[in-house]
This record gives C-alpha cells, sequence and structure tokens, in this order.
C-alpha cells in the first residue's frame, strides 16, 4: 500500500533529533563556521541520539535494524539544525554503513563494534576526487592487485576528519569497478594534507586531501572480502541521504524567510502580504515537499531492494541540488539586503544549498 | 502507520486494465476527436459506462461504503481516491480531453457528494448506475466572475409562494454542459450544479449551489467554445432565464448565516478534487514524454541515468529532468488523495499537487514539442496535441496561481483578507 505517515518509533526519533537540530545546532551554527571549528561536546550530543547504533544489529554491538527510511527522516531533521554538524555527527556512518551492507562477515565483526561502541570517534570515507569531471563510477583513484595486498594510487578530495580517522574506506577504480578499500590510520603512503580545506560552505567540517603513494592494504581488507562488493546500493544510500540533508537545509531556509516575512513590514504592510514574496513561499514549500516525496520513495525502494532504487536515488539527489539551490537563494532574495550579511543564517544555507550539487559521498544513510 | 510506496493490487490492476482501454478506446481515436471538435465520442461513453457498471459503480467517484452487518472483513486501508487518481492518470494518459467525457457526473456529482443530503444524494446521484450512461455539471465561472467567485452574479430568489428557487444568471466554460443538459437519445437525464448568490451583499457567505435538473424551463446551452485543446470535452456557455427549482435542490443549508459556510461547500470539493486534476495532467505528460523516449530509441539515442551533470548530454539532462519532475508531482498527488483517504484535512497537499502537476505536464509537454524538433510540431503524432491539452491543468480547477495563493495563506496562516 501506500503511506506517507512514519512509524511511532519513528516520531519519536525525529522529536529527539529535531529538539538537538534546533535547541544544540542552530544557537552554535553561526560561531561554528565563522571559527571553522564544531566543539566536540556538540557532536557527541548529536551522536548520543543514537542513529547510527539504531540501524546497526545487536550481533555487531547496535541495537536495531539499518533502514534508509529511518536515515533520511532524521537527516532532514539534523540538517535542518546544521549541515556542518550533521555530517560530523554521521561521519563514522561514512566507514560503518557500507561495511554493514556490502561487507564480508569477518569485516563486520572486526569493525561495526569498535566504531559504534562508546563515544563518537571519527571513522571516514574518500570518494571525492578534485577534477571537474569527477565521476564516482569511473575513478582515477585506481587499486591493483600485487601479491597478498592492493596497491592503492592517486588523490582524494574533501575526506572529512581525514586527519583524525581511525580508519577510512578508500574508493578506487579495479579494472574500472569502484570498490572500496580499508586503510586503517598510519597505513604507509597515506598522505594527509596538513590543513583542511577552504570551500565556500561547509566551513566548520574539517575535511582534508588525501595522497594515496602506492598504499598496501591486504586482501583482506578489499569491501566485501575477496570477492569485493557491488558499489551500487553504496552510492545509493550516499545519494539519498545527501537528498535528505538537502530538504533539511531548504526547510530551514524556507521557514526562515517566511518568518521575516511575516515581520517585516513595507509600504505598510507586511511584505509577506505581497504576492510577489508570498508566491515564491509558496514554490518554495512546493519544491520542498516535492524533494521530499522522491526521497521518501527512493530510501523506501533501498529498503526493500527495488531495482530501480539507484535509479530513484539519482532521481532524488539530482532534483535535490536544484531544489537546494532554488529555495536557500530565494530565501537570500526575501531577507534582501539583510540576507546578505552574514548575522542572518540564509546566506550560510545558500552557500550549501550550491553544494548539493558535489556533496554526494561526505553523507550516507 | 509507515512509509510505503508499494501500489495496492487494485491499483496496478485497474493501470493495466486502463492502459488497453487507453490505447484501443482513446489514443486511437484521439487525432479524430481533436480535428472534429463538438462530435461526441459515443463508443468511449457507452463503453465507460457499460464497464462501470459489470464494476457496480455509476461512476468513478469515490463512495462512502457502508458497513456490512454480516462477516466484517478484515479492515483494509482505504484507497477510493488513490484509486481514482490512478485511473484519472491512466485514462488521461490515453486522452485526458475524452477522460473528461466519462459518464457518471464528474464535477456536478462530486458536489453533490460533497455537499448534499443523504437524501439529495440518492435523488440526484442513482441515475448514473441506470441503463443508460448520464452526465451532471459544474456551473461556477461566469464572464465576470473567473478565480474571484465571490464575484458570482447569478441570483437565487425564493419564491415563498410556490416554495421554489428562482434562478436568472449566465454561465460560462462548463464543462460537459452540453451533454447535461440536452437530450440526447442515448444519454440519461442529466443535471448541473449552478453556483448562485441569494444574498448579493453577503460575498461568499450568500453563495449556495442548486441542483437544476435538464429539461427545466429557462435553462438552455447557448454556445459550445472553440478551445486550444482538449478540444473533445465540450466546453458551454450555460443561460439560466427564469428557472425554477424546488427548494431542497438547494444544497446544503438554505439560510444566510454571517459565515462562508456555503462557500467553503465548494472549496471542500477543491480540496479533493484538485490533486485529480493533476493527477490528469500528469497523465498526458507522462504520455509525451513516453513517447519522446520512445522516438529517441528509434533515432538510437539512449538515456545513460547515473552519471554526474557534468558528463551528461543535453538532451540525456532535459529527459532525466522532465522525469524528475513528473514523478515528484505524482508522489504528490498520492500524498495528497492519502491523505482525502485518511480523512486527513489536504488542503495544503491537494493545492501544492495542483501547483507541481500544473508546471510540470505544461514543461514536459513544451519541451517534448521542442526536443522532437519538425516531428514535435507535426500533427502527424500527438505529441503537438499533448502540448495544446496539457495547458488547460494549470488553468481549471483553480489556476497555478490561484493555488499557489492558497499554498501561500496556508503556510503564512493568512485569511483572503490578509493575503489578496
Amino acid at each position: 500500500m501506500y503511506s506517507f505517515e512514519p512509524t511511532d518509533e519513528q516520531k519519536m526519533l525525529i522529536e529527539a533529533v529535531n529538539k538537538y537540530a534546533v535547541n544544540d545546532l542552530r544557537p552554535a551554527a553561526h560561531e561554528a563556521e565563522e571559527s571553522r571549528t564544531l566543539p566536540p561536546a556538540l557532536i557527541e550530543k548529536g551522536w548520543e541520539l543514537g542513529v547510527l547504533q539504531a540501524s546497526i544489529p545487536e550481533a555487531y554491538g547496535g541495537f536495531g535494524e539499518h533502514s534508509a527510511v529511518t536515515g533520511v527522516l532524521a537527516q532532514e531533521e539534523m540538517a535542518y539544525g546544521n549541515l556542518a554538524a550533521t555530517i560530523a555527527v554521521g561521519v563514522p556512518s561514512l566507514f560503518a554503513l557500507p561495511i554493514l551492507l556490502c561487507g564480508a562477515e569477518e569485516q563486520k565483526q572486526e569493525y561495526l563494534p569498535n566504531v559504534i561502541e562508546g563515544a563518537w570517534r571519527p571513522y571516514t570515507a574518500a570518494l571525492i576526487e578534485y577534477t571537474l569531471d569527477f565521476d564516482p563510477l569511473e575513478l582515477r583513484t585506481t587499486a591493483t592487485l600485487d601479491g597478498d595486498s592492493y596497491v592503492l594510487r592517486g588523490e582524494k578530495a574533501y575526506v572529512p576528519f581525514a586527519r583524525q580517522a581511525e580508519a577510512m574506506i578508500v574508493y578506487a577504480a579495479l579494472d574500472g569497478v569502484t570498490q572500496g578499500f580499508i586503510v586503517p590510520k598510519g597505513s604507509e603512503g597515506v598522505i594527509v594534507a596538513e590543513d583542511s580545506e577552504k570551500m565556500m560552505g561547509l566551513n566548520a567540517l574539517p575535511t582534508y586531501r588525501v595522497k594515496l603513494d602506492g598504499v598496501r592494504v591486504p586482501r583482506s581488507n578489499r569491501l566485501g572480502g575477496d570477492s569485493g562488493h557491488d558499489f551500487g546500493p553504496i552510492l545509493a544510500s550516499m545519494r539519498v541521504a545527501t537528498a535528505a540533508a538537502a530538504v533539511g537545509v531548504a526547510r530551514a531556509a524556507f521557514e526562515y524567510s517566511r518568518d521575516y516575512a511575516k515581520e517585516r513590514e513595507a509600504f505598510g504592510v507586511k511584505i509577506a502580504q505581497k504576492q510577489a514574496i508570498a508566491f515564491m513561499l509558496a514554490e518554495m514549500v512546493t519544491e520542498i515537499e516535492a524533494v521530499r516525496m522522491l526521497t521518501w520513495e527512493a530510501a523506501w525502494k533501498l529498503d526493500v531492494g527495488k531495482d530501480d532504487a539507484d535509479v530513484a536515488a539519482y532521481f532524488a539527489v539530482t532534483g535535490a541540488m536544484d531544489m537546494a539551490m532554488m529555495v536557500t537563494d530565494r530565501a537570500v532574495q526575501i531577507l534582501a539586503g539583510h540576507g546578505y550579511i552574514r548575522e542572518h543564517p540564509v546566506e550560510m544555507w545558500m552557500r550549501e544549498g550550491r553544494g548539493f550539487a558535489m556533496f554526494t559521498g561526505l553523507m550516507i544513510v | 502507520m509507515t512509509i510505503e510506496f508499494e501500489p495496492p493490487k487494485p491499483i496496478v490492476q485497474t493501470q493495466v486494465v486502463l492502459k488497453t482501454v487507453a490505447e484501443e478506446m482513446m489514443r486511437s481515436k484521439s487525432r479524430y476527436f481533436d480535428e472534429h471538435e463538438h462530435e461526441i465520442p459515443w463508443d468511449y461513453i457507452e463503453f465507460m459506462h457499460t464497464a462501470m457498471r459489470a464494476m457496480g459503480v455509476g461512476s468513478l467517484a469515490p463512495k462512502e461504503k457502508k458497513e456490512s452487518a454480516e462477516a466484517p472483513k478484515e479492515k483494509r486501508p482505504p484507497i477510493a481516491y488513490q484509486l481514482l487518481a490512478t485511473q484519472i492518470e491512466a485514462l488521461s494518459w490515453g486522452d485526458v480531453g475524452m477522460y473528461l467525457c466519462t459518464p457518471g457526473g464528474g464535477l456536478g456529482a462530486a458536489a453533490v457528494q460533497a455537499a448534499g443530503t443523504p437524501e439529495q444524494q440518492e435523488k440526484f446521484l442513482a441515475r448514473f448506475s441506470g441503463e443508460k450512461p448520464a452526465f451532471a455539471a459544474m456551473c461556477m465561472t461566469e464572464a465576470g466572475a473567473g478565480s474571484d467567485t465571490s464575484a458570482i452574479r447569478t441570483r437565487a430568489v425564493l419564491d415563498e409562494k410556490t416554495n421554489e428557487w428562482v434562478l436568472n444568471g449566465e454561465k460560462i466554460f462548463v464543462t460537459a454542459g452540453d451533454k447535461s443538459l440536452t437530450p440526447y437519445e442515448k444519454l440519461d437525464k442529466g443535471f448541473i450544479v449552478v453556483w448562485a448568490t441569494i444574498d448579493p451583499s453577503a460575498g461568499r457567505a450568500g453563495m449556495r449551489a442548486f441542483v437544476v435538473e435538464a429539461g427545466t424551463p429557462g435553462v438552455k446551452v447557448v454556445k459550445l467554445e472553440h478551445k486550444m485543446g482538449i478540444r473533445v470535452s465540450d466546453t458551454a456557455t450555460i443561460s439560466l432565464v427564469d428557472v425554477r427549482v424546488p427548494f431542497d435542490h438547494i444544497l446544503g443549508s438554505p439560510t444566510v448565516e454571517k459565515t462562508t459556510t456555503g462557500f467553503k461547500g465548494a472549496m471542500v470539493t477543491f480540496d479533493a478534487t484538485r490533486p485529480l486534476v493533476a493527477a490528469s495532467g500528469l497523465g498526458v505528460a507522462r504520455a509525451a514524454l513516453e513517447f519522446l523516449k520512445e522516438k529517441l530509441t528509434e533515432h538510437g539515442i539512449t538515456i545513460r541515468y547515473g552519471l554526474p551533470r557534468q558528463k551528461l548530454t543535453n538532451i540525456e539532462r532535459e529527459v532525466i529532468e522532465c522525469e524528475i519532475m513528473l514523478r515528484a508531482a505524482w508522489l504528490m498527488v498520492l500524498r495528497a488523495v492519502w491523505m482525502a483517504d485518511n480523512k486527513h484535512p489536504n488542503a495544503l497537499e491537494s493545492s501544492m499537487s495542483k501547483v507541481k502537476a500544473g508546471d510540470v505536464c505544461t514543461k514536459i509537454t513544451q519541451k517534448v514539442v521542442e526536443l522532437l524538433g519538425p516531428l514535435g510540431y507535426s500533427r502527424e503524432f500527438l505529441a503537438e496535441k499533448w502540448f495544446r491539452d496539457a495547458k488547460i491543468t494549470d488553468i481549471y480547477e483553480g489556476t497555478g496561481q490561484i493555488n499557489r495563493l492558497v499554498v501561500a495563506r496556508q503556510i503564512l496562516g493568512y485569511t483572503g483578507a490578509e493575503l489578496r
């Protein structure tokens, strides 16, 4: 059947994440962006909501089942608070979920409990490459089999928490096919840039360029074991996560500009009473809802294993990148001059809004 | 509850059946009726009537199921509106003009269903399950009153001596007005629902709906419009001169309270029907998009999904964007009708789905004609017809702008006075 209402359990999770987003992330967002740091206590508090922990089965130290639908619901809600923190809180998922979804049994047992038990620690993944035609299905970083190990060569960009990470999954082309490789901290040949990357947005999130100069990992570190894995579900899960985050950021920008328009007066009325503004808001909320629906459907298709789940996820993220740009741009436009001033958050959301065209690889549900 | 997108079995079945109907009964005649405006598609009408009778329903409109006392079945979630939206989308994929010629009462019956008493429903709706097909129509628009329905000038005055309402005025743009009033041999008697004011000083509060039976003296079709698209669907001008109807033909309350209850009756009808109109537009859009993809395939062009934008060809990008819009709009329709089925207030979702569908079906059909080049513009194919047919979606049942206004009022918490 068709149904559009989260379960009671999901509603409770949404409520808890919303509280964190509104009470903790929003007040901290401006300072974090300006100072280019996220307070560790803020990340820890988000980690304790247990979004990842609840998607890992008990056998591997968690207390639930993986669900992309639950994931996107939580993702929208947290990104509504702050995107950089959402990615930071979720960065261990970039390591754990691909192992859960595609890893060999030994890999699950070896890594999953370590990642999710106890306090938040950075585990990460390196997908994006610094080239204008970057394509996750046609990577320039290569993996070659040499005896009992794989040798990784190439360069990765925007790897969140790469300097601090306990371990990371590096995606590389093995005979032209994208495969993940588990690279432990301190592996020889992994050269992480000293300084974090400087981007238009997401300044609070530390991301790094990572060179792989003939890094050797044992054969057993190939994600999925010797026979490898299908990268499709990982990419699709990254895409729906990105789409859901776009919905959250757009919703934040929409609500902020809506509330502003109801306060701000011009020509003797609230500007929201002008159709020029009201219609912009109506279109913003409509487009947000459109992408939310695409995202929910794609996540559901992933959960039930539909054949076209990857296309649905592609649709969701492609729709999301346009929607996020449109909505956040209009939010700035509605606040006009004030929107351009960094005291209001809308300009930050607009800078993030454009980023959704390239954020796939920074988050996963 | 849960979030789920698995189509229920009855919906899948109806899609299969209606695809055949759409291909056999509709597509094959699309061009003929487009070029023979005002001819009536009797084959389609009679086929649909027979089919709906066989299914035990007189119309496509959803009915309140009476709880049967014996053998209470396992409770299934209600899907009447979801099913209806699917049917409308599928039929409109065949031909949206012809879908508008589906017997069973359309918007006229919907108004009786939404605002009528049980006695009125019994009295006026029974005909739709009779031997012959029958039509009913909604008469709202006037020359001077389009989206601004408070400007309606048609008057209803109660003649207290005879206890009859006397109606005077002229209505335009009445879908199926001709089939509802003109006594065709192949049709059973129809009716129209006329919106008129019982107190011109009361504005919307004075607005009421009246059922006028075909054959009532003083009511007649005075003009049939020639349109850009949906040509097979008749669009009538109806004049009412001293039309007398019995007292109980007024839908809902006959008193003028200082409220807009009467008007809200019409608006509730629109909350229910907007996603359905959206669904019909999306049927046209899907037809056009599928045709484009077929032609591209014939031409050796395949669409590569999953690539970053930078690597897509322009045509791939355009097609993918159309597919995304179409899917998103359809999911919004589904959500709106799902809410209607589950008795959740859906004014916002309903209007959002209409805003989106109006945009999407005009953009997609325009894009398809563009991308097909000379083939798109030719009347050899139906792409140009779908372009003309689709445009009405963003106009009737509330223009895209009116629906934006409704959405804006909802999200801002404004009344009509606060946001004009």
